[in-house]
């Protein structure tokens, strides 16, 4: 039923268990099958590294502009920002697990911006296909994935 | 452990070598139609009636009230829809049935409600059984049929059908029992038990797929479903399976009561031993109101679909209840009826014994389980005890 990579993702799993001091995290459920995951990600700035200890991201932003002399960075110009770390936790089933294994690896290193157009079509293409009545469960990842940047946006 | 372990068999079970045995003349040499006059064909007929006969003393029915069909589910169809058009003038329109039926009853039944019936669905207890005080309290003068699944498929309850026949007898009410996962574990008795119409499979009792039969008492106002060259007394119309029918009577011939009592002891070794696993919780009840081959617990916190899928790959072949596993992406009705929470609801394994499986099996699962459960809630945002402190 599963393919060899999904039940490998399921298996071994990348990037699972909890973070210590997380930048943002998120926690999505689907209802329909009773599936639960949490993402949690560690972000950084090419110019600022340590964006932990910066006050927020908002602030990061507005020194961001007062040092292009005035320019405004919206926040949706923040091709500087990179998913430095990813971690995830699921309660689900084969599908929902591997498609969060999948999702964290194709996170890591990625832009914000670059993450967060990551789609749960993306996922089940990366991991091989998936069974037809299993795609439901594979939204759920890129849905975290998504919640936790924008949670990290909103600080 | 090399092999692999099945532990599906309410799902279905391997052909016994000596029914296989018994079955292979009937497709090489003795392949005759029992309807036809020559010699063949009369020695397939003698075989038809001699197993009729083996499964009519199985039950303590008369050979007439056998009819053979090509599985379980269609005799539970035949039952409801044959009993229910077969009434229509009488005035009868009222079904009761529970809700922790097969699916092939449930849906059998709502079919009766779009032909205009009126179904009530019984609730069950914690551990699935059907009061028959209920079954009394919702018979009225419009009701025609009662149908209850004797031992349940997922949960293993055994209902106390004597009782229940009882009520039915006193109140002039059909009674139907789908025996399909008790047949041959548990007795079934349909003079004594007051049973009308009884449902009854080969592939659960190693025999083959594809052959079912419907006791029905001499005497039940039943239509027949198939139409056509009037076999089966012109109630269950196509070519007898007599392969089948033979590998069936040979099955219910070779089930010994001494497999019963080593299925008993494998489940309650079982029981004990997953009862152990942290947040597990055993489903149904325990002891002599269980069928025999019957195990399911859910596991706080994990996926049954995850388990089963693990379990899988550790070559162990299992069941689930999980809404994930099913097509509809529902979960279990049956556990939904007997009032699981959300988070135990979509976390169910069935294990279902056969008279194959060994205390060494039994020992490896065991401990292959404990690992998948322990794996699983590492993965899982909801951290119990088990592992240290409970978060969320």
């Amino acid at each position: 039923m599963y393919s060899k990579n999904v039940l490998d993702h399921f298996k071994n799993p990348r990037n699972m268990g909890a973070m210590e001091n997380p930048d943002a995290e998120a926690t999505v459920g689907n209802p329909t099958c009773g599936d639960v995951m949490k993402i949690m990600i560690k972000v950084e700035d090419s110019r600022i590294k340590d964006v932990k200890n910066a006050p927020s991201f908002r602030k990061i932003g507005s020194l961001e502009s007062e040092n292009l002399n005035g320019r405004t960075v919206e926040a949706s110009q923040m091709g500087n920002f990179i998913i430095s770390d990813i971690k995830f936790q699921t309660m689900g089933c084969v599908a929902a697990i591997a498609t969060s294994s999948m999702t964290t690896e194709m996170a890591k290193g990625k832009s914000l911006e670059e993450a967060k157009n990551i789609t749960n079509k993306d996922v089940a293409k990366a991991l091989g296909d998936l069974p037809p009545i299993k795609v439901h469960c594979s939204n759920l990842a890129a849905d975290a994935l998504k919640e936790a940047i924008e949670n990290f946006e909103q600080k | 452990m090399a092999k692999r372990i099945y532990l599906d068999n309410a799902a279905t079970t391997k052909v016994d070598e000596r029914v296989l045995k018994a079955m292979q003349p009937f497709f090489l040499e003795k392949f005759g139609n029992a309807s036809s006059q020559h010699m063949l064909g009369q020695e397939a007929g003698m075989a038809l009636e001699e197993s009729r006969e083996i499964i009519a003393r199985s039950i303590k029915a008369r050979s007439d009230e056998i009819f053979f069909t090509s599985s379980g589910t269609e005799s539970n169809n035949w039952a409801i829809k044959g009993v229910g058009l077969k009434n229509l003038a009488s005035g009868k329109n009222h079904i009761i049935t529970t809700k922790i039926e097969h699916d092939c009853i449930l849906n059998s039944c709502s079919w009766m409600e779009e032909q205009g019936f009126k179904v009530t669905y019984l609730d069950v207890d914690k551990e699935g059984f059907v009061n028959p005080e209920d079954v009394r309290n919702a018979i009225s003068e419009k009701t025609l049929l009662v149908s209850v699944i004797h031992g349940n498929n997922e949960i293993g309850t055994i209902q106390d059908i004597k009782k229940i026949g009882e009520i039915c007898k006193n109140s002039g009410v059909y009674f139907h029992i789908d025996a399909c996962q008790s047949y041959t574990k548990v007795p079934i008795d349909v003079r004594k038990q007051n049973l009308d119409l009884v449902t009854l499979n080969a592939h659960k009792i190693n025999g083959p797929k594809g052959v079912g039969v419907l006791y029905i008492r001499r005497g039940t106002k039943i239509d027949p479903l198939i139409h056509g060259g009037k076999q089966e007394s012109g109630m269950r119309s196509g070519t007898e399976n007599i392969p089948g029918i033979v590998g069936f009577a040979k099955a219910v011939k070779i089930s010994k009561s001494r497999d019963i009592r080593k299925m008993i002891k494998l489940r309650d070794k079982l029981i004990y031993e997953i009862s152990k696993i942290p947040y597990s919780k055993l489903n149904g009840p325990k002891g002599d109101k269980r069928l025999c081959n019957n195990i399911n617990f859910s596991f706080e916190a994990v996926e049954g679909e995850a388990i089963g899928a693990y379990l899988d790959v550790n070559k162990i072949c299992s069941s689930t209840g999980s809404a994930c596993s099913s097509r509809s992406l529902a979960p279990s009705h049956v556990l939904k009826a007997i009032g699981l929470s959300p988070l135990n609801l979509n976390s169910s394994i069935r294990l279902s014994l056969g008279r194959d499986n060994t205390g060494e099996e039994i020992d490896y699962v065991v401990g292959t389980l404990r690992k998948i459960i322990f794996k699983l809630r590492e993965v899982s945002p909801f951290k119990l005890k088990y592992h240290g402190k409970k978060e969320n």
